[in-house]
């Protein structure tokens, strides 16, 4: 590949992402408005709190919390969230007081971010893509979530484009609460599965 | 390929940097080259297994120490100057700088012939498998003995896509491996649930 043998320090970040930009824009690749409507999606839209209100409604509706698991994709686009065309299926991992799911991306950062949110920084990290396969329990201990020992870890790993989010235990105290109300315990870290669902006040 | 990127039961890495400051972005910049790589993706310039590709041939050293988002711009960038789109000097010049790029693309490869499918509680085996392009195999499963859970629907053969070779889709398999099989004795005790390839696996005789 040619390069211009002037220049000798690598430039910023920065730098190199205007310079992209302003190559695809000026080629007319991208245009204004698509780059503000993608980071409005990214901004506005692609939050955790659609993810709380699928979990929110699978704890109080019954027959909606099997229509979840038996088909994630389907039974989030009747909330109005859609997935990516190429995420082919969604996979909802339910926790229980025997079982505790975790999910992950070791190759690359793959998420369900139409429905869970964009992955956070930590997320991507070199650590938790290294370590949450292999030392599950430790990473969660570390990251503040000491499971039971007789809970048995279950760590998923997005390899493919089927995309997973974690249906985290509904907490105590809350029998008589609104799916809103409940939808405000749902975190981004509970459903991937780094912690619990907030508990109630 | 063999990449610093297949990270998984990597040892050595220190705690998770995770806490209330945790955020998807960082500066603006990364926000608009997210929306960049995507809006190339729809123009149809480089599909995402060509995406992930590109991160992947990332210099190694370049690799391990850029942030997510310059991974995300280093490959945008790469592919777009392979594709023709824009030059690698334009590049330079319009930054200011050295842009450095992902190393060479590599040879692609088609299904596997003759490959099985599985049903849900069959036991399997992951190919032993050294491929020198893209794969979807993380290396800690390979050889290693799982139990098939579930089954997706057909995707686009990664191996393939990454590199515009012709391949039928494939279906993944949710396969289950214990922590023990995958590690021995140095991993924690838990399940280990891996979206595997038809073309990864080989029944288990």
């Amino acid at each position: 590949m040619e390069s211009n043998s002037d220049l000798k320090a690598v430039a910023a970040p920065v730098e190199r992402a205007a310079a992209i930009e302003m190559a695809l824009t000026s080629r007319g690749v991208a245009t204004v408005e698509d780059l503000a409507e993608r980071v409005h999606l990214a901004d506005e839209v692609w939050l955790p709190e659609r993810g709380a209100r699928v979990v929110a409604k699978a704890w109080t509706d019954p027959v909606f919390r099997t229509r979840l698991l038996a088909n994630g994709k389907s039974a989030v686009a009747e909330l109005g969230i859609e997935l990516p065309a190429h995420h082919r299926h969604l996979v909802v991992l339910e926790n229980s007081h025997e079982v505790h799911n975790v999910i992950c991306c070791t190759l690359c950062s793959c998420t369900a971010l139409t429905v869970i949110g964009l992955p956070p920084d930590w997320y991507k990290d070199l650590e938790y893509r290294a370590r949450v396969v292999r030392d599950s329990r430790t990473v969660l201990r570390e990251m503040g979530l000491d499971l039971p020992a007789e809970t048995q870890v279950r760590v998923w790993d997005t390899t493919a484009d089927t995309r997973y989010m974690v249906l985290p235990l509904r907490p105590a105290g809350t029998d008589h609460w609104s799916e809103s109300q409940l939808a405000t315990l749902v975190t981004q870290d509970s459903m991937i599965g780094v912690a619990r669902a907030l508990e109630a006040k | 390929m063999d990449g610093v990127h297949d990270l998984g039961g990597k040892q050595g890495f220190g705690a998770v940097g995770h806490g209330p400051q945790a955020k998807v972005f960082h500066s603006d910049w990364e926000k608009r080259i997210n929306a960049l790589y995507a809006i190339a993706v729809r123009q149809g310039i480089f599909n995402m297994d060509e995406y992930r590709h590109a991160i992947e041939r990332m210099e190694p050293r370049h690799y391990m120490c850029a942030s997510y988002y310059e991974r995300t711009l280093t490959s945008l960038a790469t592919l777009c100057v392979e594709k023709g789109v824009v030059t690698h000097a334009e590049l330079e010049t319009l930054a200011g700088g050295l842009f450095p790029l992902a190393r060479a693309l590599g040879t692609g490869r088609t299904n596997v012939p003759n490959r099985s499918s599985y049903n849900p509680g069959d036991w399997v085996r992951v190919r032993d498998l050294y491929v020198s392009g893209h794969v979807r195999l993380p290396s800690y499963i390979r050889g290693k003995v799982g139990r098939v859970i579930a089954v997706s629907p057909p995707y686009p053969f990664p191996d393939a896509q990454a590199h515009g070779v012709q391949a039928q889709d494939e279906p993944t398999y949710d396969v289950q491996f214990h922590s023990h099989e995958l590690w021995s004795d140095a991993a924690d005790d838990a399940l280990v649930h891996v979206g595997v390839f038809e073309s990864y696996l080989e029944p288990l005789t």
